[in-house]
């Protein structure tokens, strides 16, 4: 049998389609990975220029800050007190049969304080803006409205991205202190309906595990949780190509990229700080 | 001189769309760019207004801006029509704080006058047909007075009369802004109507240069096989084999 046609028999096996399939999403991967980096130091550079030389696009943040914040409300605080209220059932009366009724309040207060809070809002924020991010800036991509923004002589990263990203960047700690107050809120009312726990043991516990340090922590994460979700969607949108299937494509690439990112910058917050 | 370009070539992952083209457009000058589909055709305009790069060879654009009319408008669908001409003068750096914006209205009123548009200021591009659309996209191509246009299948998908009237609103461009104009097109009525200047691009060449009548009159035989619409002839649609 001539080599040839043993390559020709090996293009047709499955190793090959599955070798080939491997090495086409690992390309996509690591063009991606660049793509991200690239874009971040752009926005950064661009946020800074533009903070310094006072042509920051204040309008344009405001409207993505009340997006951001404003819009979301209700699915992050339903996550998030669904979630508190889930893990109070189930914790309360365990702990209330081993007499630590007195400590509910603690546990949950550095559950919510340190994970919960911030995790939890920045699956629900993926899930309602970066989606929405990405699908977004898809579109005006494949209908060459982005085209349209440089020909324009507007560069769409400082027109897109950045209001964005800094809208992500403020709004994000802001959204995880409301969700976490009402994560705190619903699971104490969860610990007295399903444990008997009374509101003062509730209350007076839940200053024992909250900690300034914790606080700090997470206001920092949940920021760079805003900025990244931020920065993704914006990214796999901008990357999108063909039509409507380009723009589903990105947007299910953007909430991946998203959660992937979350759960690997609260690793690094949490060895860093944690460990 | 207002687009001069020389030698071009481009080519997409190994394919090569475009070999040694080279033409100029004058000042007031529109040049017709008709092809099969694929023939690179969008893509000139894309390297013109430096959307792409070329491989090489150079293309050479007077001062001033340039304006581009997309295939499908191209509006930004969360600003409605004033937010839409206006964009570049609020936007770009050079512009910035200059107009009032009762300067900003008046800017806007003209060009959507010179549209035939009044009074759709607050309207969403959602809300406007495609020809309205296409005549906004006009509006806010030309609100930087631009001294080059390109425009890019201006009359696709719309009803001979909308069609006819894109057509004029083009040579209307012309007589007021006197740019140097491409269009990528593959109606005969644009090309007779606005043109003054044909290219026809097959295989990555320009198979024909030459002006509108002579292109109908005779031309070759891709121009022929072209105004014909004939299966059979020198140019073979991809696929078709």
């Amino acid at each position: 049998m001539s080599y040839s046609k043993v390559i020709e028999i090996f293009k047709q096996s499955a190793t090959f389609a599955l070798g080939k399939m491997l090495l086409e999403q690992t390309q996509d991967f690591l063009e991606t990975i660049g793509e991200m980096g690239i874009r971040t130091w752009q926005v950064i550079w661009l946020t800074f220029r533009a903070l310094f030389t006072g042509q920051m696009k204040w309008k344009l943040i405001i409207e993505q800050c009340s997006r951001f914040a404003v819009d979301s409300l209700p699915i992050t605080l339903t996550i998030v007190g669904m979630v508190s209220v889930i893990i109070s059932m189930q914790v309360a009366p365990e702990m209330v049969k081993q007499g630590g009724e007195k400590f509910i309040g603690a546990l949950m207060a550095v559950v919510t304080a340190r994970e919960l809070g911030a995790v939890m809002s920045g699956f629900a924020i993926i899930s309602m803006i970066g989606s929405s991010y990405a699908s977004e800036i898809a579109t005006m991509r494949v209908t060459e409205q982005i085209d349209a923004l440089k020909v324009l002589k507007v560069n769409p990263i400082e027109y897109l991205f950045v209001p964005r990203v800094v809208a992500g960047f403020i709004m994000m700690p802001v959204v995880v202190i409301v969700s976490s107050t009402f994560g705190l809120l619903c699971s104490g009312i969860a610990a007295h309906l399903s444990a008997h726990v009374s509101r003062l043991n509730y209350v007076s516990s839940l200053w024992l595990g909250l900690y300034l340090k914790d606080i700090m922590v997470t206001l920092g994460k949940s920021a760079c949780f805003g900025a990244a979700i931020a920065i993704i969607s914006c990214t796999c949108g901008y990357l999108a190509y063909g039509g409507a299937k380009g723009v589903g494509l990105s947007t299910t690439k953007a909430v991946v990229w998203s959660f992937v990112a979350i759960c690997i910058i609260d690793y690094i917050f949490a060895t860093i700080f944690f460990f | 001189m207002s687009i001069e370009v020389k030698n071009l070539k481009k080519s997409y992952k190994g394919k090569t769309v475009l070999d040694d083209v080279s033409f100029k457009v004058e000042d007031g000058e529109i040049l017709a760019v008709v092809g099969l589909s694929g023939a690179g055709k969008s893509t000139i305009l894309k390297l013109i207004c430096g959307l792409t790069k070329p491989d090489s060879g150079e293309i050479i654009v007077s001062p001033g801006d340039i304006a581009m009319v997309f295939q499908y408008s191209a509006l930004f669908d969360s600003l409605n029509v004033f937010e839409n001409i206006a964009f570049a003068l609020k936007e770009r750096k050079e512009f910035k704080n200059k107009y009032t914006d009762e300067q900003l209205k008046k800017i806007v009123d003209q060009k959507l006058k010179l549209v035939g548009l009044e009074g759709i200021e607050e309207k969403m591009p959602h809300e406007l047909s495609g020809g309205m659309q296409k005549r906004v996209s006009f509006a806010r191509a030309v609100v930087t007075d631009p001294k080059t246009i390109l425009y890019d299948e201006p009359t696709a998908g719309l009803d001979p009369v909308s069609s006819t009237m894109i057509e004029d609103y083009i040579v209307r461009l012309k007589d007021e802004f006197n740019p140097a104009s491409v269009i990528v097109t593959h109606q005969l009525s644009t090309i007779q109507r606005c043109a003054t200047k044909v290219i026809m691009l097959y295989n990555t060449k320009i198979v024909y240069a030459g002006t509108p009548q002579d292109m109908i009159d005779g031309g070759n035989e891709y121009t022929k096989q072209f105004i014909q619409a004939c299966i059979d002839g020198p140019m073979k649609v991809a696929g078709s084999d």
